[in-house]
């Protein structure tokens, strides 16, 4: 692919948060787990599929996400790459990094889990990588490999 | 001193062997006798689902070591009835008790409750999840009855979904075991768990013939086949029928082979076999009397 095509398929932003890499077909996860609805003011735009279904592409204009609250993509993408954009350069670039533990974004898939219950208490799992992302759950053991985009809460 | 009991993963071999060296010291208060070092202190059981031996050998361990035990008597009458959810109960609960055996049908229950209670919390079955007070009895006895350390076991029945042999697998890997693996092939142990043995450096030998294991091993831990697990009756049928232990199924084992089951028993070990020297099932479930006190004095005393 040409830079000329690249440019044309979307426009560099002038500030903002360029996600790149992002496992091919998750980009619409990736908005999921950030909050990002459309609902909100910034100018998102997402490219799937590119450079011969190899990744996705999320730009966010006018806002600069903290490489903390993005980290949780590791787990339905673990090469992505932050980018923020300040004046069209490249201010930042953060690779994520796979959290050890979250709490609050994935479902247990366990249907007869504590967690999917209408008791008090958020999901948990501990997070480990072995060939793939390993999530195991911290209430009943269960362990979730890759149907993780499935479970996103 | 032990905070919660929830699963057998939580503890480490020495955390085990104090429990069962502590079961032991206490062993002759468990057969008949009395003891005052929980005197003045109280258990609340609290079971969501039915139960025999567990609830009574707690209240009994309980008991002979002088406590006193409450419970919310049956669900009906109880505020689950009205829709109270268990973090509630529990944090009600914990006001009113020095610890809480906890059974619920919910997997992760005890972890959760354990994170609302203020007093220890001892998990009684979770589910299909964990049921930490049955390995450390199990571990007890062939411990007591066998030899724990290098001990080879089979392992038979339903190893798919029983916790039961799960959790004993896992136990069983800190103690340089040898686990023959005997089930159908529509109910072999996970993968996972395999995989965790293996990785333990534990020896596993895998199955579906009873006759591969019962000659060689030291003790022969049996499980319930259950009839639902199978779509057809009659397959159930033969497979049940084919781990089946008899006297005439003991002809050519070990001298000091021991027997165990979790019980309740439905048809896997004939009445025949229980009074043979073999059988220790019925001790076993004693065995759990002095193990829950071991337990109760380690998280109250």
């Amino acid at each position: 692919m040409t830079a000329e095509s690249r440019e044309l398929r979307v426009r560099r932003i002038r500030n903002g948060t360029v996600i790149d890499h992002i496992t091919a077909g998750q980009a619409l996860n990736v908005l999921r787990i950030l909050g990002i609805t459309g609902r909100s003011d910034e100018v998102v735009s997402v490219v799937m599929n590119v450079s011969d279904r190899k990744k996705d592409i999320v730009k966010i204009e006018n806002r600069e996400l903290d490489p903390e609250e993005v980290d949780t993509i590791a787990l339905i993408s673990p090469d992505a790459t932050i980018n923020i954009i300040r004046d069209y350069k490249v201010a930042e670039k953060h690779e994520v990094i796979l959290p050890s533990h979250i709490e609050g974004v994935v479902r247990c898939m366990n249907p007869n889990c504590i967690t999917n219950t209408d008791e008090p208490v958020l999901a948990g799992f501990e997070i480990s990588r072995g060939e793939g992302v390993e999530l195991r759950c911290v209430y009943c053991g269960k362990v979730i490999t890759d149907q993780i985009a499935d479970f996103l809460i | 001193m032990m905070q919660h009991v929830i699963g057998i993963k939580d503890f480490s071999r020495g955390t085990i062997d104090a429990i069962l060296n502590r079961a032991a010291e206490l062993e002759s208060v468990a057969c008949g006798g009395s003891s005052n070092i929980l005197s003045g202190r109280i258990l609340a059981t609290l079971f969501y689902e039915p139960s025999t031996r567990t609830r009574l050998s707690f209240d009994s361990a309980m008991k002979r070591l002088g406590g006193n035990v409450i419970d919310f008597g049956s669900i009906e009458v109880s505020s689950i009835a009205k829709g109270e959810n268990l973090a509630d109960t529990i944090s009600v609960v914990s006001g009113y008790a020095d610890a809480i055996v906890l059974r619920h049908p919910k997997e992760g229950a005890a972890r959760m409750a354990s994170e609302f209670s203020s007093v220890p919390v001892i998990n009684a079955g979770d589910g299909a999840g964990q049921h930490p007070t049955q390995t450390l009895l199990d571990l007890y006895t062939i411990r007591k009855e066998s030899k724990l350390d290098g001990v080879k076991i089979a392992l038979v029945g339903d190893l798919k979904y029983g916790r039961t042999v799960h959790s004993l697998a896992h136990a069983l890997s800190m103690y340089n075991s040898e686990i023959y693996l005997v089930s159908p092939e529509q109910l072999k142990m996970p993968d996972s768990i395999k995989d965790d043995l293996t990785k333990s450096g534990t020896k596993i030998i895998e199955t579906t013939n009873i006759d591969d294991a019962i000659g060689v091993v030291d003790v022969l831990y049996l499980t319930r086949i259950q009839k639902e697990r199978f779509p057809d009756p009659a397959e159930y049928q033969t497979v049940a029928g084919s781990y089946k232990v008899t006297k005439d199924t003991l002809n050519e084992v070990k001298d000091d082979l021991i027997i165990m089951h979790p019980l309740p028993r439905v048809n896997e070990i004939d009445p025949d076999v229980d009074s043979t020297k073999h059988a220790v099932y019925f001790r076993q479930s004693f065995y759990g009397v002095p193990v829950r006190m071991a337990i109760l004095s380690m998280v109250m005393a």
